[in-house]
């Protein structure tokens, strides 16, 4: 059995305890890596010589008992969006294709401090922008569950890494779904913090008003903690929030008596898959044994979360992506005729279809004569999905439903028709505008043998509920390995 | 397809987001921008009426600190990046003719 089937902290304990030195874990990180890319394509980069060298610092650090954290010395694979100093990072395109940062992102330094040993950077959708991971200028990761399946997106990769045991949990980013749905898709189960939890310095922008960092892993125990070491208030990030408690693994209690949790009836409509459904009604009725009060209501406002959040992101990408322009850093073309040219022909050829898409589609929606019409009128909507989610949560401490509508699609399905893969994301954009945390658990298994995930909701700060009530839902069911670790 | 995407409206569009199409991308654009405006125009069925705009979930203030120098010389390490350079400058196309 590989090191790479247990738990971060599974892991942790055993280095902690000298069972296991960190150049074993992270040699065995490796190893996985070497074994399953060809088939899984997780990775952008690995960074062998860098983990290793690194392994020896930490081992040394814990020997010293300088370093006493979970995860101290555990291998962490990192999606391609976070900067890493003297690491390639390409968010997954061309247009970075060469890009060394100068700096390290705030919450991998904070791994770094925990002893976090880095084995690579993980494959995406370009500028995470798609659902599938098939964006990617570098090509697609495939599912470990069965590689003619997409891993889902944009945080494929990293989710990906994980259900294929390449290495024990990874970090990803949610702008509308890009945690949760790729994790459901894998079979992981990832988390989606509150907005301001964990500081975006040094993570690549897509849409800055909804980006957030958050953990992927095999189990809540491993969520919860990688999350209460990533979280911190960062005066680089201007939108960091000072949060009172970051004590997220005391909520890790087998414990739902009394718990109010709503199902949202406008969830469960026309669209979704019914192997889907029961998978998650399933779900919800072993909350209900356990003594959680499960109730449906009516959320409202479900269809207009999509297209306000298709004005909101795009507008902002295309404000947030006006920085690659061939002058600083990244690709610039080789023949131009003056500045302008040179611009519009490095962005042209250094961006793929998808980022361009949205890159127009918010430069249309902010231009004037159209910035009322759409944008106001998406930051409106998004005030009152954000009231309908208040109302909510006076009722109910967490939300349940599914985290996408269906299983992991095929490969190449999704890309010709782009308005459907959006619709995609209709369960899990709503957190985004609304800056809630979310938290997807594996929940069944469908009938062609694929994953199914549970997605809970809470309040904006109420981490922990979503955390006990995973966790609770965690100790009804086996963790279920992927056929590709299995083999 | 009620939003029809003139070629004077992508044309902009491109100039305002700095990319340039190719015609064949352009056409490709412009059904994918109506299709996607179409969509989203679901959005006018709500009333708005009086709401006010929320660009923060959460009430934001200026984030002010001291004018203080507090990262080291990174001079060399950012220049390594540069496409094209001269000595300590990232070298541009002319832009004054």
């Amino acid at each position: 059995m590989s090191l790479m089937s247990l738990t971060a902290v599974r892991l942790g304990e055993k280095i902690k305890n000298r069972e296991v030195s960190v150049l074993e874990a992270v040699q065995a990180a490796l190893d996985a890596i070497e074994a399953k890319e060809a088939e899984v394509g997780s990775f952008v980069t690995v960074d062998r010589e860098g983990a290793l060298k690194r392994a020896a610092e930490v081992q040394e650090l814990i020997d010293k008992g300088e370093i006493e954290s979970p995860v101290a010395g555990v291998p962490v694979a990192v999606k391609d969006n976070m900067c890493t100093k003297g690491l390639l990072t390409t968010c997954s395109s061309k247009i970075l294709g060469n890009y060394i940062p100068m700096y390290t992102a705030e919450a991998v330094l904070n791994l770094e401090k925990a002893g976090a040993v880095i084995v690579g950077k993980t494959n995406m959708d370009e500028f995470a922008m798609g659902s599938t991971t098939e964006t990617s200028a570098f090509g697609a990761t495939k599912n470990p569950w069965n590689t003619g399946h997409v891993p889902g997106g944009s945080s494929g990769g990293s989710c990906a890494a994980v259900a294929a045991e390449e290495c024990p949990y990874a970090l990803g980013s949610d702008t509308g779904g890009s945690i949760r749905q790729p994790s459901a898709f894998c079979g992981v189960t990832g988390i989606k913090p509150t907005y301001g939890t964990v500081s975006r310095y040094g993570l690549i922008a897509y849409g800055s008003s909804l980006d957030q960092i958050g953990p992927v892993a095999k189990d809540v125990t491993d969520c919860a903690t990688i999350l209460e070491i990533i979280s911190s208030y960062d005066s680089k990030d201007s939108t960091s929030v000072k949060r009172e408690d970051y004590n997220f693994t005391s909520a890790l209690t087998d414990d739902v008596k009394g718990m109010k949790i709503g199902i949202p009836s406008d969830y469960f409509g026309e669209g979704l898959d019914g192997e889907v459904k029961e998978a998650v009604l399933n779900a919800a009725k072993e909350l209900e044994k356990k003594g959680a009060v499960i109730e449906e209501f009516n959320l409202s406002l479900v269809d207009y979360a999509i297209p306000a959040y298709y004005i909101i992101a795009c507008a902002e990408a295309s404000s947030n992506l006006a920085r690659f322009d061939g002058v600083k850093y990244g690709y610039r073309t080789e023949n131009y005729n003056g500045l302008h040219n040179m611009y519009k022909k490095t962005r042209s050829e250094g961006f793929g279809a998808e980022v361009k898409r949205r890159i127009m589609l918010g430069s249309f929606v902010l231009s004037s004569g159209y910035y009322d019409a759409y944008y106001i009128k998406a930051l409106k909507t998004k005030a009152l999905i954000k009231k309908a989610f208040d109302k909510a949560f006076e009722k109910y401490d967490v939300i349940l439903g599914p985290a996408a509508p269906s299983t992991a699609p095929e490969l190449g399905q999704s890309l010709s028709d782009p308005l459907k893969m959006y619709l995609g994301d209709i369960y899990t954009i709503s957190a985004n505008l609304a800056g809630l945390p979310g938290i997807t658990v594996p929940c069944g298994i469908s009938s062609k043998k694929l994953p199914i995930g549970l997605q809970l909701l809470g309040n904006c700060f109420k981490e922990k509920n979503i955390i006990r009530a995973a966790y609770t839902f965690e100790q009804t069911r086996e963790y279920v390995h992927s056929p590709l670790c299995i083999s | 397809m009620a939003n029809i995407i003139s070629d004077e409206t992508i044309e902009y569009v491109g100039i305002l987001a700095k990319l340039e199409l190719d015609s064949e991308e352009k056409e490709q654009a412009k059904k994918d921008m109506g299709r996607m405006l179409d969509y989203i125009d679901k959005l006018n069925e709500l009333d708005t009426e009086g709401v006010e705009p929320m660009s923060h979930i959460f009430p934001v203030n200026n984030v002010f600190r001291e004018d203080e120098v507090r990262n080291g010389d990174g001079r060399e390490i950012t220049l390594a990046n540069a496409p094209e350079r001269k000595e300590d400058c990232f070298v541009v196309p002319k832009t004054i003719v």
